[in-house]
């Protein structure tokens, strides 16, 4: 670990930290339906589409409603990736003559991209033509975060609102967040990117012939415009196979910094939006606190494992840490932090291969995502995440006091509670079950890439960041077969879903309970032991359901390594 | 309930068209006009033919050339579409080796390019970098360690000094942006052509 790296860590979280009230204060107009620098402009089109859609913008909804309008808007979404994935050979903007992709791996692409998760069991370059990676893909990239970000409002909502029945207007909030804030964020984010060094281009891919004579194929394609919303939308998916660690996703360490930075910028300012709505942005402070505190340990970790490397390397004498499946510009620090940030929020690029990390380098990530992604998580769903566990906490304390729990001004009773332990234990219900499946169906064994403990991780991280909707891979697991493409659909799915719905259930039933002034007796959630709390009660729920399995992934791994057990 | 059916195919069809087709479009448009160079892939003609892009690394084996890292990319095999060959340098198919830690092929792997190089410069410390491949298979650049270690080889197949060849190092070498962010790096292409002119001149 260096110096220089250090800087370079807290640098980023000076700028993450410094971004939140601005964009904080903006997302909040929009999604309180007041006007904005941008609406003069954009206005008449959120007219315009309410016009056509037929949606009523002063009619809020119920949340069952709200859930189901949700529903039936990624069945939509859902068809149209399936549907163009399926027919691309038949379609303009397809310069490769790139055939028609299977039935198997075109459903789990499109479940994949509706639930935000952006899993790449496919090559984007060698397997999807211009039109699916941005009439499919960056659509989608756009519609899931929005919707994200829009159910995290709606749940906001129910905290900040008393006796309602309604909790907002899905479209509203969906077009609003994709037009007002998504949109012109990824416009001049592109135009950074290009300059950088990213194509953006419609042209077939270049054939060049080497300094020494070989010939080289070089893929190019509209790329800046996908990877704007990809990492500002905490997508993921890569527009190549080696996502933003390939050069041309990922040109420069600026444009690397700048990246990382737009991964967190949104879901952490939510935290403020929760703050503001809720009428004290303390609230929101805490809560950023809690990712934090949780973020920078998770850095520390995987920092010094990389920087350390492996005993092998070290036993050959080379120094300089773990260089495998890491670039060159990026280095051990950016390529850690990334590691970290990317699974933290449940963005899920990467700028090098975690597959290659050390033992415990490799484990961080995987507990970011089995903690449920909610250090900063990704867009929206980061933040209604980490409030279910805040209900939890509320919870643990109120049974240690004997007093009905409260949190902002809300009684935390038995419904909120149960619904938050189902969306909570529903997720390793998902990872350790299918893990337990393929680890003992032989054709699902085929297909890991390693052998020993290493292969273990390998699948465990696959149905980790499938349920946890990150999208990240221990990728020399060939994921692209019968079994996974379709258990790890699954994953996805539910791991989406059915957080979603008991989510919306405690939204609807605290927006119609009455708020209750704090009374001496009220737990304050704004300072340090609060923090604390959080952060003990996250660690325990999480540390019992998914440390056995790391026993026999990461940490038994380790041990070997420094035994020098190869596999 | 039922009302919701109709914004949730129109509104979708709308929200689709703006975000999946105008938006990359007008980007298109708009990058190739202010960046046209960048967007196209920040290609390197020479002789009015293409030999590559300044971002994408490729494969060199020759001794008067530097070497980039190892390339863990591949390609279908032309006799069994169902399988694949190591083809480094494969910029239509990027993508790391995956192998971890434990992983024997690896160590062995690493540990046969260890000894190369060893024979190959006795004297300086095996840079990690010049032994372990990339992420992306594509990286364009290596250390400026790596390209130090390299010196004596590139020098004595070009016949040329090597103060001039380690001086060229040196230009080539991009320092940190803004002194802070990302690392030392030095284009192994970009550094290659520089040869190139220099033993012309």
């Amino acid at each position: 670990m260096t110096v220089i790296g250090w800087i370079q860590i807290f640098l980023y979280c000076a700028i993450v930290v410094a971004l939140v009230k601005p964009l904080g204060w903006y997302m909040t107009r929009v999604f309180n339906g007041e006007s904005t620098f941008l609406s003069p402009v954009l206005r008449p089109v959120e007219r315009g589409l309410y016009w056509i859609g037929g949606v009523d913008e002063k009619r809020e909804q119920h949340w069952l409603t709200y859930t189901v309008a949700m529903l039936l808007f990624h069945v939509g979404g859902f068809l149209i990736i399936y549907g163009l994935m399926r027919l691309q050979a038949l379609l303009p903007f397809n310069p490769q003559d790139q055939s028609a992709v299977a039935p198997d791996l075109s459903f789990n692409t499109a479940i994949s991209f509706i639930t935000n998760t952006n899993w790449q069991n496919y090559g984007g370059e060698s397997t999807l033509s211009y039109l699916v990676q941005m009439l499919g893909l960056t659509h989608q990239n756009f519609l899931s975060s929005a919707t994200g970000i829009a159910l995290a409002v709606a749940l906001i909502r129910g905290f900040s609102r008393s006796s309602m029945r309604t909790i907002g207007n899905f479209w509203v909030d969906v077009t609003r967040c994709t037009l007002y804030v998504l949109l012109p964020i990824c416009v001049v984010y592109t135009l950074f990117l290009v300059w950088q060094g990213m194509p953006q281009t419609l042209g077939a891919y270049v054939d060049a012939t080497t300094l020494e004579g070989a010939r080289q194929t070089i893929a190019v394609g509209p790329v800046a415009s996908q990877v704007a919303i990809k990492m500002l939308g905490t997508n993921g998916g890569g527009f190549f196979n080696a996502n933003a660690a390939h050069p041309f996703e990922n040109p420069t360490a600026l444009s690397n910094f700048v990246q990382m930075i737009s991964i967190f910028a949104l879901g952490a300012a939510l935290t403020n939006v929760f703050g503001r709505m809720v009428g004290d942005q303390r609230q929101g402070w805490a809560i950023l606190g809690v990712m934090g505190v949780l973020f920078l340990a998770g850095v520390a970790i995987t920092y010094w494992a990389e920087a350390n490397g492996t005993s092998t390397l070290s036993a050959l004498g080379l120094t300089g840490g773990n260089m495998e499946g890491k670039e060159v510009r990026f280095g051990i620090v950016a390529s850690s932090l990334f590691a970290v940030i990317t699974t933290a929020a449940s963005c899920g690029a990467v700028n090098a291969m975690h597959d290659s990390f050390t033992a415990l380098g490799g484990m961080i990530p995987l507990i970011n995502m089995q903690l449920g992604e909610i250090i900063v998580g990704g867009v929206g769903a980061g933040l209604y995440g980490m409030l279910l566990f805040v209900v939890l906490a509320i919870f643990v304390a109120g049974l240690m006091v004997g007093r009905t729990p409260e949190y902002v001004g809300k009684k935390i009773e038995a419904r909120e509670v149960k619904m938050a332990m189902l969306a909570i234990l529903v997720l390793p219900l998902m990872y350790l079950g299918w893990t337990a499946v393929a680890v003992v169906f032989p054709p699902a064994v085929a297909s890991m890439a390693n052998a020993g403990p290493h292969g273990f991780t390998e699948v465990l991280y696959a149905f980790t960041s499938a349920t946890g909707n990150n999208g990240s891979a221990f990728g020399g697991l060939t994921g692209n077969t019968f079994f996974y493409n379709l258990t790890l659909a699954s994953s996805m799915f539910v791991g989406r879903f059915f957080m979603i719905v008991p989510a919306m259930a405690i939204a609807g039933s605290l927006a119609a309970k009455k708020s209750i002034p704090p009374s001496a007796g009220t737990l304050p959630t704004t300072g340090g032991l609060f923090v604390g709390l959080v952060v003990g009660v996250i660690l325990i729920i999480g540390g019992l359901t998914f440390f056995p399995a790391l026993a026999l992934g990461p940490i038994v791994e380790h041990l070997a390594m420094n035994a020098n057990n190869l596999f | 309930m039922l009302r919701e059916i109709r914004p949730a195919i129109i509104l979708l069809l709308l929200l689709t068209a703006i975000t999946g087709l105008a938006y990359p479009l007008a980007m298109t448009a708009i990058a190739g006009v202010i960046f046209p160079k960048q967007a196209q892939g920040s290609l390197i003609e020479k002789d009015g033919k293409v030999i590559g892009s300044a971002l994408i690394g490729q494969e060199f084996r020759e001794d008067k050339y530097f070497h980039g890292r190892p390339s863990a990319t591949s390609a279908p095999d032309p006799a069994d579409s169902s399988k694949t060959v190591s083809a480094p340098y494969n910029a239509a198919n990027s993508g790391g080796s995956n192998l971890g830690p434990t992983s024997k092929a690896l160590n062995d792997r690493i540990k046969e390019d260890v000894d190369k190089l060893k024979a190959e410069n006795p004297n300086a410390p095996v840079p990690v970098d010049l032994v372990t491949t990339s992420a992306s298979g594509l990286d364009p650049d290596i250390s400026p360690d790596a390209a130090l270690f390299q010196v004596p080889r590139v020098a004595k197949a070009r016949k040329m000094p090597e103060e001039r060849v380690r001086q060229l190092v040196t230009e080539h070498s991009q320092g940190r942006m803004a002194g802070l962010l990302g690392e030392i790096r030095v284009n192994v292409l970009v550094l290659n052509l520089a040869l190139d002119a220099a033993a012309t001149k």
